[in-house]
């Protein structure tokens, strides 16, 4: 057997592991393993400007591939930075690992230099942690962690590496286990036949259904079976914030997202369906509104592969536990199997309701909002721009605030694994690495952040990693010259007091930033200008562009929930009330 | 309403720390925790108290099983099971209290476990309810001290919390 040192083991063990990049930076407690990435080239590591980016980015090619993410860091600082990447994947439940050097274990516990208790800081955010003590158990920890991250509902894994475990002059033998079994971790793999007939009995005799679907479905590559059951049955689908794309956006039966922001068509099907078929979501409060006023005449069957999601925070009728692709495979297999039919009639009235609907308010059919001006252009037109530009087929990450919530209404997501935001934690600074991760996914594709001019300022200096290691990402800043979502709050709920909000002619020019970086910068002030300059922007394939688009300062997210209240209390604009 | 819950535990560093985070991080409480290593030493056996409706409750147990070194858990409360606790009580024990106490300590069927010129050392396993009475029983006049080991149960008959 191989003899290898502890730096040596690790960056084996993640090449066995099979992680192709490596998103991190350096320190004196890593510099054992920095050493041993130096000498070998199985795998790329890629330098950012800060662990938040290092992680958001490991989090996104995660989120982009299925694969689990992988991110470095060294001790005490480098620890606590990563800890908003760390929580963010967390909230998503999103596959990664995250390597933490430690300061050598003589040490622990003395407020050595660069001392945290990672495994501490990291607790409430991971979904396991290890700290490994001897290189001897490093393959075998590092396999553990890439099970635990990537199987059941995925999650971030924190391993940290004390110095001394890494050392150079100890070298110890190399095997990376071929099997992982923890006895006191077996996710489920099947959901429970007899519930499965259940909830195809009772979905079957739906008259007012919604499929409600979520993250877990792209998460779990259920995608095309939710597509199969869906058609089968002509229901209407609406996905959450994390689940779109999982149904195409411009198919027929979407009905758009669901939630605080979501459709009137999907919240007003939901508050009044008679069956409700959520799989991988988890009944969040930006979706439910209050939960004791959350669709009152609804049956609730719930796929779900944790079992703590379900009936956490509304009562459920029939839970089903197991992977979401397994579950609605069985369920579409019972169905074309058995003789039951759907009450074609019911769901032909239903559709009615649902069109008549869509007609009414609906954001796609009508205009929902002020038609943009030549010299004051509305948000919602930049992203219908953006989806016409790049024909619907752009890998699209957002930040937090009103420009993600445009993007996630304007642009029609056909595909999973297309649309990515930090929609649990809801990260500012999440936008600009996340496009990193997903370039470096996927080279050739159109990677664009639609971002707001105050999120991206939280993660700005990635623009020089873009350069280092050609990521030409395309941000597209939705400029209102305000932390607008808090405004449009401060606008509804605090007399338009802008406590803060406001940046006094502090702005950066972001085209001077671009360039300054060695990037292209656009400003975009006339509507007229808009479709060309994005074409423009988006013919230059090598290069990083940063158009900055001045849009509407008082402009609102348009539906938003009236709370408390059901899913159907919504303010549909400034002055309309459900 | 209380509830008594076991968990078998991975015997890992850091394990008891997830399961005490757990409860604090969402808003649980723990009214008593007891945990030692089993016959096993690879696994710890770990009993505590809670309150709450069947909704808090069901979470409880499912974030419990959510957590990697929880190999089993089971809600004692829930069948007939043996719960125990002992205490350990030091009272002011002079004058003509002295034999009142070794009295209430028989009652009790407890022990004194230390005699002082002044004290005793009183030791009494039980039910928590039992322990309780005794407390009241004796009165805030002549405890000086009191440390409980928290309730550790089992259920009754064959069944067996096991890997
Ligand atoms: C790290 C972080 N800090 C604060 C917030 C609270 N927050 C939510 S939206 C928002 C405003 C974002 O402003 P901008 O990026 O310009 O987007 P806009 O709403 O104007 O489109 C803020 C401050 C957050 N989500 N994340
Ligand atoms: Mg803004």
């Amino acid at each position: 057997m191989e003899l290898l040192s502890g730096g040596d083991i690790l960056i084996r063990a993640l090449s066995d592991a099979k992680v192709k990049h490596l998103w991190g930076y350096p320190g004196g407690a890593a510099l054992h393993i920095y050493d041993a990435i130096f000498r070998q080239d199985n795998l790329s590591h890629v330098l950012m400007r800060h662990e938040q980016a290092a992680v958001h980015a490991a989090d996104a090619y995660a989120r982009a591939t299925g694969e689990v993410g992988a991110a470095l860091v060294t001790s005490g600082p480098g620890a606590t930075n990563a800890i908003t990447g760390i929580a963010t994947a967390y909230m998503d439940s999103i596959p990664m690992v995250v390597i933490s050097a430690q300061v050598p274990q003589e040490k622990i516990g003395e407020d050595a230099f660069q001392e945290i208790d990672m495994i501490g800081v990291s607790r409430p955010t991971v979904k396991h942690s290890y700290m490994v003590k001897r290189p001897e158990d490093i393959a075998e920890t590092i396999a553990k962690a890439f099970y635990i991250a990537s199987t059941g509902r995925p999650g971030p894994v924190v391993v940290d590496v004390p110095k001394d475990v890494t050392d150079p002059n100890n070298k110890v033998a190399y095997k990376y286990p071929e099997k992982v079994k923890l006895r006191s971790y077996q996710p489920t793999t099947r959901g429970h036949s007899g519930q499965i007939k259940r909830a195809v009995n009772l979905l079957m005799s739906a008259k007012r259904p919604v499929i409600y679907s979520g993250g877990g479905v792209v998460l779990g590559n259920a995608s095309e079976q939710l597509r199969a059951l869906a058609r089968r049955l002509n229901y209407p689908v609406t996905n959450t914030l994390m689940g779109l794309g999982a149904f195409p956006g411009t198919d027929r039966q979407f009905v758009g997202m669901l939630g605080m922001h979501g459709t009137f068509e999907a919240n007003t099907a939901m508050h009044h369906a008679d069956v409700i078929l959520a799989v991988g979501a988890r009944f969040d409060d930006r979706v439910t509104n209050a939960t004791e006023r959350f669709c009152p005449s609804a049956k609730i069957i719930h796929i779900d592969v944790d079992p703590s999601s379900i009936a956490k925070t509304v009562r459920v009728d029939i839970p089903i536990v197991g992977p979401c692709d397994v579950v609605l495979s069985d369920m579409l297999d019972q169905i074309q199997q058995g003789d039951l039919q759907t009450d074609e009639p019911a769901i032909g009235e239903w559709w009615q309701q649902i069109d008549g609907w869509r007609a009414r308010h609906g954001i796609y059919t009508e205009s929902r909002y002020e038609p943009s001006t030549n010299d004051n252009i509305k948000p919602q037109d930049v992203i219908k721009t953006l989806y016409k530009v790049t024909k619907g087929e752009a890998l699209v990450t957002s930040d937090v605030g009103q420009h993600q919530m445009f993007a996630a209404q304007y642009y029609l997501f056909d595909k999973p694994r297309q649309w990515f935001n930090s929609g649990g934690l809801g990260t500012m600074g999440f936008g600009l690495p996340a496009a990193m991760g997903v370039q470096m996914a996927y080279p050739d594709a159109n990677v664009v952040c639609v971002t707001g001019e105050g999120s991206i300022q939280m993660c700005i200096q990635e623009l020089a990693a873009c350069t280092q290691h050609q990521l030409p990402v395309k941000i597209i800043i939705l400029n209102n010259q305000a932390l607008g979502m808090v405004k449009q709050w401060q606008d509804m709920q605090y007399g338009s007091r802008y406590s803060h909000v406001l940046y006094e002619d502090s702005l950066p020019d972001f085209v001077k930033l671009a360039e300054a970086y060695g990037h292209v910068g656009m400003k975009v002030t006339h509507y007229d200008q808009l479709e060309s300059s994005m074409e423009e922007c988006f013919a230059m394939k090598d290069r990083v562009v940063i158009m900055d688009i001045s849009v509407d300062h008082h402009e609102h997210v348009y539906p938003m929930h009236v709370a408390p209240g059901s899913m159907r209390d919504m303010w549909l604009s400034k002055t309309e009330r459900t | 309403m209380k509830r008594l819950i076991s968990v078998l535990l991975e015997n890992e560093p850091g394990s008891l720390s997830r399961v005490v985070g757990l409860f604090s991080q969402r808003g649980y409480n723990i009214d008593s925790l007891s945990v030692a290593p089993t016959e096993d030493k690879t696994l710890s056996r770990l009993t505590l108290t809670t309150a709450g409706d069947d909704h808090t409750i069901e979470q409880i147990t499912k974030q419990l099983n959510k957590l990697i070194d929880v190999v089993k858990v089971i809600d004692l409360s829930e069948g007939v099971h043996i719960e125990r606790e002992l205490m350990l009580l030091k009272v002011k024990a002079s004058g003509a209290v002295r034999a009142e106490i070794k009295r209430c300590v028989d009652i009790f069927r407890g022990q004194i476990v230390d005699v002082g010129p002044t004290t005793y050392v009183v030791q009494i396993m039980g039910e928590s309810t039992k322990l309780d009475a005794f407390i009241e029983a004796l009165g805030d006049a002549v405890i000086l001290e009191v440390v409980r080991t928290g309730v550790c149960g089992l259920m009754r008959g064959e069944k067996s919390l096991k890997v």
